[in-house]
């Protein structure tokens, strides 16, 4: 009591100002701390997302001197009705099958090997993360030296010493003649083993938190390790699993630093992704904004939607 | 159906003995408790039986075959953990089913098995739910289940009431009793809580610091403790006692003008034991006294708890600065005020002797040894 008026006495009286200072109320902090988050959401990315929407059905271009002019639903239309565009879909879905699977596959192997402890296993697992911290520029310039037809190192491991019987991965050619899809595996693999680690780091924290017991009483109910892998190891690091599968997928359908550096896209539009045909319409030669944002909403669209599936099958495990 | 033997069996880790060697014979159809405090090696030792754990050396044999480097797959043997060790992500049923899935066994038999054992336990209703939605006891229940489903030949217990509260514990008690005299299974079964261990075994492994202190049945292990720890930790309180020096027929007590007479069925045995003048600690239960005005030991009231059914008394031997303490159980109705003087005198029959330098207890001559089963405790 005498605690609490003395308080008041002194807030209420001659008070220094560097006093009153301390003393900020809960509401004053609480606005300290969320106005400049929300005014730089909103500048940098509440504005641009509804403005783009906005432009997506107008005929803007960010070069023309010309204001945005109504078009409706053209732009969407347009787009829909490309089959150069379903195209581009068509190869990002197959990217996107390709790079998952094989991440889910390879992250989950590593991060069994990796889980025994042996002597070493620390270093090893910090090496086997390197790919994934490197910068994406960093890994298409090195790449693109590696599986150079010439002297990269790709072929040579493989065993190909002279370059006009070799294969030429990011040009797409074997021995000169075209393979249909090769520079598109050729940048699938470089994401594959940029991102596996990522798979592996969630899986190895989900196979980690596993308690040992359940492995005692499945030895004691007398299961073959095979079936403790399928029905309690995959089981238990399946939500993380999901996890990573989920972001991984969305990366996958965003996918544009890596292949503007290996390939910009070609041979031709052999791994012409649909981000990066979203940055060709946006910036590269064309301008066309409208369109391109109209683009960029279908792919948002696309990707809610797969994140639905994801998210509502992990709701589900979690639920029962 | 199966006997358990233990030979020798001994546990190292690093430089610590968790298990010293021991020897063991549990027979078919027994329910054995091992009981001590925690860090007593009791869990280590049924890890070793179960497989879980290797054994430093020694051997283990189940029904007369040596499974000491066998696979826990290989032991027939069923373990109930603690904390359930249910799987969380399947349904009862599936945990339940586990064992018998593992082993490929056929759906219309598995049905037949769940059907069996769900009836035994009475949880029928739960077998469509998650581990995770169930109460502490039905989750042991279940974890019982799928113990029992296998049709294992031993049940290995593992402190499985220790994660349940007071109440359910009693009733799991009663139920896992009854579960053994309808089953009639050989089990080993861990537990620090005497009562536990009283309620459910025919024979109770009293362990400490690694070591086994007594094997017997829970009427040899509170009457007739083989050594001075097994007298303090078993009951509650555990034995009174009181150290006391030999005089002939007598037992005097420095400090104090209190005597005691030797039962005569202790004067042999006592006198063999020990030179007269020597020490001697005398051990009484609490229950054992008799409180009468013209009786040979005379103390002060220190504190009376009433228990309900009887009062436990206090009663100081000693002086103020020196207190010697033990307890007397007395009459609901009898009043003994604090700081009133008390003469009291203990059960002849009741009475147990130890040599302050060994530990252990000096066994009577007329009535038979304490050890006379067929187990052999070596140390």
């Amino acid at each position: 009591m005498t605690a609490i008026s003395q308080a008041q006495k002194e807030s209420t009286g001659q008070v220094q100002p560097r006093r009153q200072r301390r003393e900020l109320s809960d509401r004053a902090i609480l606005n300290l701390f969320i106005w400049p988050t929300l005014i730089l959401l909103i500048a940098w990315n509440l504005f641009p997302l509804i403005y783009s929407l906005f432009l997506s059905f107008t005929d803007y271009s960010a070069i023309a001197n010309k204001a945005p002019t109504w078009v409706g639903f053209q732009n969407y239309a347009d787009i829909l009705s490309d089959p150069q565009m379903w195209k581009y879909f068509a190869t990002t879905g197959r990217y996107a099958l390709v790079t998952v699977g094989m991440q889910t596959i390879l992250g989950f192997s590593l991060a069994v090997l990796v889980q025994e402890k042996f002597k070493g296993s620390g270093l090893v697992t910090t090496l086997i993360l390197v790919p994934m911290m490197l910068s994406p520029v960093v890994v298409g310039m090195f790449w693109k030296l590696m599986y150079n037809p010439s002297f990269g190192y790709f072929n040579f491991l493989l065993g190909f010493r002279n370059p006009s019987t070799a294969p030429e991965m990011l040009a797409g050619r074997f021995a000169g003649q075209p393979v249909p899809n090769l520079a598109l595996w050729a940048v699938a693999l470089v994401d594959i083993w940029m991102w596996t680690p990522f798979v592996m780091l969630l899986v190895l924290s989900g196979l980690k938190a596993i308690p040992d017991y359940l492995y005692e009483a499945a030895v004691i109910d007398r299961a073959s390790s095979w079936f403790q892998f399928w029905r309690i190891t995959v089981p238990q690091v399946m939500p993380l699993l999901m996890i990573a599968i989920l972001f991984r997928t969305i990366e996958a359908f965003k996918s544009f630093d890596l292949v503007m550096g290996l390939t910009g896209g070609g041979p031709g539009d052999q791994t012409e992704l649909i981000a990066v045909n979203l940055y060709r319409q946006a910036f590269l030669g064309q301008w066309r904004t409208g369109r391109a944002s109209a683009l960029a909403y279908i792919i948002l669209i696309v990707i809610i939607a797969i994140s639905n599936l994801y998210i509502r099958y992990l709701n589900q495990a979690k639920e029962d | 159906m199966a006997t358990i033997e233990l030979r020798d069996v001994e546990k190292i880790f690093g430089d610590n003995h968790a298990v010293k060697p021991m020897n063991l014979t549990i027979k078919d159809g027994e329910f054995i408790c091992l009981l001590g405090p925690s860090g007593c090696g009791k869990t280590t030792t049924l890890r070793m039986i179960s497989g879980l754990e290797a054994v430093t050396s020694g051997t283990i044999l189940l029904d007369g075959r040596n499974v000491t480097w066998r696979h826990p797959s290989d032991r027939d043997i069923a373990f109930v953990f603690q904390l359930y060790a249910l799987y969380p992500h399947m349904t009862v049923r599936d945990n339940i089913s586990f064992p018998l899935r593992a082993e490929g066994m056929k759906r219309e038999e598995i049905d037949i098995r769940i059907g069996e054992v769900v009836d035994i336990l009475r949880i029928h209703h739960l077998l469509k739910y998650k581990p995770g939605k169930l109460s502490g006891g039905d989750q042991q229940r279940v974890a019982l289940a799928r113990a029992l489903v296998r049709r294992p030949s031993a049940f290995l217990m593992d402190e499985p009431l220790g994660a349940l509260d007071a109440e359910l514990r009693e009733t799991m008690r009663a139920e896992i009793k009854a579960l053994h005299h309808a089953q009639n299974a050989t089990t080993v079964y861990v537990t620090h809580d005497q009562i536990e261990a009283m309620a459910l075994s025919d024979r109770i492994v009293v362990m400490s610091a690694a070591e086994v202190q007594q094997v017997g049945t829970p009427a040899e292990v509170y009457y007739e403790p083989a050594n001075l720890f097994v007298a303090r930790f078993i009951g509650s309180p555990g034995m009174n006692l009181i150290d006391g020096q030999l005089d002939g027929d007598l037992i005097r007590f420095p400090g104090n003008d209190s005597t005691m007479a030797v039962p005569a069925h202790f004067r042999v045995p006592l006198l063999a034991a020990l030179d007269k003048g020597d020490d001697v600690v005398v051990g009484f239960r609490p229950e054992a006294a008799a409180i009468s005005d013209d009786s040979t030991m005379a103390g002060e009231v220190y504190a009376v708890d009433m228990h309900g059914g009887y009062k436990l008394l206090h009663v100081n031997l000693g002086t103020a600065t020196d207190p010697v303490i033990v307890h007397l159980r007395a009459d609901r109705l009898a009043s003994h005020p604090m700081g009133s003087s008390l003469r009291f005198t203990a059960d002849p029959a009741m009475l147990r002797f130890f040599d302050p330098k060994t530990g252990r207890a000096i066994s009577p001559s007329e009535t038979a040894p304490v050890q006379t089963q067929p187990v052999e405790v070596t140390a």
